[in-house]
């Protein structure tokens, strides 16, 4: 693919997922901690979120299906993950959890099962574009250019 | 690593701090570590808390701050928090995406230096630094404010008088105001030491005296004085001391109304130590430090080895490191209210407040009241201008306590109020990192108080015994040296002195000069 092509294609998807308030500055500071000396900086703590979220949110479920819930643990689950999403500049999962919290405070099962829901939702959704803006990073390194910035 | 704390040269000062970041999620903990290495910090992360605590226990002193998050499974923040304040007493900064307002507020209770909201910006991180010179500044002022003179002592036994409430509100205030200066003197952290010899003590007096008490200022003071190589915090503190002296002159002699009765009124409630003040204290274990209604002073009730009747003093004329039955230090010093000009001052006001985060759960070791101390302890205090023996610190946590009230002698029943001086006078003593040279090891000096073992494994750990290579910011010598000097038996002499108007203290502690203050100054005791 031609080369300024990827690189418009990679423009496009970064603003839109800034746009839609699926990332937000966090994203844009991790992007400029990367440097030569650790040029895949950005994807590795990415995927670490990866696999850290997915085990919590895997954790949540089943917590949830429980027969009685332990609220508790799951706000401790959830407080877990809206630290991890914000780290990374997950916004929307942030938000998610932040509404979660407060369904766990109340000890809202109906609460909790919707925002489990979007969570799941939110969180399928941000590992797929993200491993697009990825794949389109890697092609445009491996076509030896520059991977524009936003802003 | 060695590092040496450059303060001066700011710029490069920053570079190479040792963080250790404590957080149990891999994402944060990646991302911050990546941003303290673009501050150019030496970066460790932790993901379990109780791991980090093993290793700040292992590699004490190879840390200068810890970031740690406030919500971890296996211990909470907070908890590691108060863990490292107590143990290693290094800055901790707090992290949580949580900024409710008590959270912070308890983040700021248990001892943090800063709380953080996440996501942690590069800005605040590269901020950190400020934390450690901020801590090591005020542990260096701290350490330098704390000349142990016969004054220290006096004010430490204030303490005990404190408990007892019968420290005026004055006293208390102008403790509190010593205090304060002491805190905000913005001097350079290198102070050259000055030692306040009788007779610079006796300028200073003149020099108060005529400008006029009232009117007095640090800085007429110092003009008047005309020292070549005084500074005006100099004779700030001597001038807080030398207040806080006479007010409590003053309050004893409204209280025990004794005028000039130095020995004519004393009054022995326990048999008179012995007389031959060359035998070993350890007859003066049990005296206390309260000292003697007639030396003006309030004591409550004499449990201490009161003042020889003069006739002993007379007869002893040997001067022994080794008191037995020194009359407290504070006896001496608050002698009668007769003398405006006294000279001998209270020390300065120790505050626990300079030391938010030491609960000091150790027993105090040392002490270093002149009467009645164990021989070894004698030793100590008197031997600090040399070095003070090493197996005294095998027996307690390296802290120079001052036991004033305590009535058998016992170390480890300082009462509370006097616990809270002692253990801010207790850095002093504390062990310092033998890598130490500049104020680089200071923070290390509390840490090592909870690692004593360590401490004589370790080679090149400075132990008490090494206390004279300190650096030289560190007023521990002189202070040490002056505090041997109440340990004197010279005491014994000096109430000779004190009724010869004695001039100078070079007889004390066996010549050498280490007493800064006159023990005995003319005036005082006339």
């Amino acid at each position: 693919m031609d080369l300024s092509l990827l690189q418009r294609t990679y423009s496009d998807l970064l603003s839109s997922l800034f746009t839609e308030g699926i990332l937000n500055q966090q994203f844009t500071e991790l992007q400029q901690l990367q440097d030569e000396n650790n040029p895949g900086f950005v994807y590795e703590v990415v995927s670490l979120f990866f696999d850290d979220a997915g085990r919590l949110i895997n954790e949540l479920g089943s917590n949830l299906n429980q027969q009685v819930v332990d609220y508790k643990k799951i706000d401790a689950h959830v407080h877990q993950l809206k630290g991890s999403s914000a780290s990374i500049g997950a916004q929307r999962i942030r938000n998610v959890c932040q509404g979660f919290r407060d369904y766990c405070e109340a000890n809202d099962p109906q609460g909790c099962f919707s925002c489990m829901q979007q969570l799941n939702q939110e969180f399928l959704t941000f590992k797929s574009k993200l491993e697009t803006l990825f794949k389109v990073e890697q092609q445009i390194v491996a076509s030896g250019g520059s991977v524009p910035m936003i802003q | 690593m060695e590092r040496q704390w450059v303060p001066s040269r700011t710029e490069a000062f920053p570079m190479g701090l040792r963080v250790l970041v404590v957080d149990d999620d891999p994402t944060w903990l990646k991302i911050l570590e990546k941003m303290l290495r673009k501050c150019s910090y030496e970066v460790t992360t932790c993901g379990l808390a109780r791991v980090a605590l093993e290793t700040l226990r292992e590699r004490k002193n190879k840390f200068d701050i810890v970031v740690s998050d406030v919500n971890m499974p296996d211990m909470d923040g907070f908890k590691l928090l108060e863990h490292i304040g107590l143990e290693m007493d290094l800055p901790v900064i707090m992290m949580s995406i949580d900024g409710e307002t008590s959270r912070v507020m308890k983040g700021v209770q248990h001892g943090a230096c800063d709380y953080l909201l996440k996501p942690v910006r590069m800005k605040e991180l590269r901020n950190i630094w400020q934390h450690v010179y901020r801590k090591k500044m005020h542990e260096v002022k701290e350490i330098e404010g704390q000349e142990f003179t016969c004054a220290d002592l006096h004010l430490i036994r204030e303490a005990g008088f404190e408990e007892r409430g019968l420290l005026t509100r004055e006293d208390k205030k102008r403790k509190e105001e010593y205090n304060d200066q002491d805190g905000s003197d913005q001097s350079a952290a290198k102070k050259a030491r000055v030692v306040w010899s009788v007779d610079l003590h006796q300028t200073f007096v003149s020099a108060v005296n005529q400008i006029g008490f009232d009117k007095v200022g640090p800085k007429k003071i110092l003009d008047l004085m005309n020292v070549p190589g005084l500074t005006r915090e100099n004779v700030a503190s001597h001038l807080q001391k030398y207040r806080l002296y006479l007010s409590r002159l003053q309050k004893q002699n409204e209280d025990s109304n004794l005028g000039n009765n130095r020995w004519a009124d004393f009054n022995p409630k326990e048999p008179p130590a012995k007389p031959d003040l060359e035998t070993s204290p350890q007859v003066e274990q049990n005296t206390t430090s309260k000292p003697s209604p007639g030396f003006g002073f309030i004591a409550p009730e004499s449990e201490t080895q009161p003042i020889k009747p003069t006739s002993h003093f007379e007869e002893d004329n040997k001067v022994k490191r080794k008191t037995s039955s020194m009359p407290p230090l504070g006896m001496l010093l608050s002698f009668t209210g007769t003398i405006p000009s006294a000279e001998i001052k209270p020390s300065e006001p120790l505050t626990p407040s300079k030391h938010p985060n030491w609960t000091g759960g150790l027993p105090l070791v040392q002490s270093m009241q002149c009467p009645k101390h164990d021989h070894k302890r004698c030793d100590l205090l008197c031997d600090y201008s040399c070095l003070p023996k090493p197996d005294l610190y095998t027996s307690a946590p390296p802290v120079i306590s001052i036991n004033v009230q305590n009535e058998t002698g016992d170390l480890l029943d300082v009462k509370p109020a006097l616990m809270d001086c002692i253990k801010a006078i207790s850095p002093l003593t504390c062990t310092v990192d033998g890598s130490t040279s500049g104020f680089d090891r200071l923070p290390s000096i509390k840490g090592s108080f909870f690692e004593q073992s360590n401490c004589h494994a370790e080679p090149g750990r400075i132990t008490g015994s090494d206390l004279v290579p300190l650096p030289e910011d560190l007023n521990l010598d002189s202070s040490l040296q002056e505090i041997g000097c109440f340990e004197n038996v010279d005491l014994m002499n000096s109430i000779d002195y004190f009724q010869t108007e004695v001039e100078s203290s070079s007889n004390w502690c066996d010549g050498s000069e280490l007493f800064d203050y006159p023990l005995i100054d003319e005036c005082l005791f006339a």
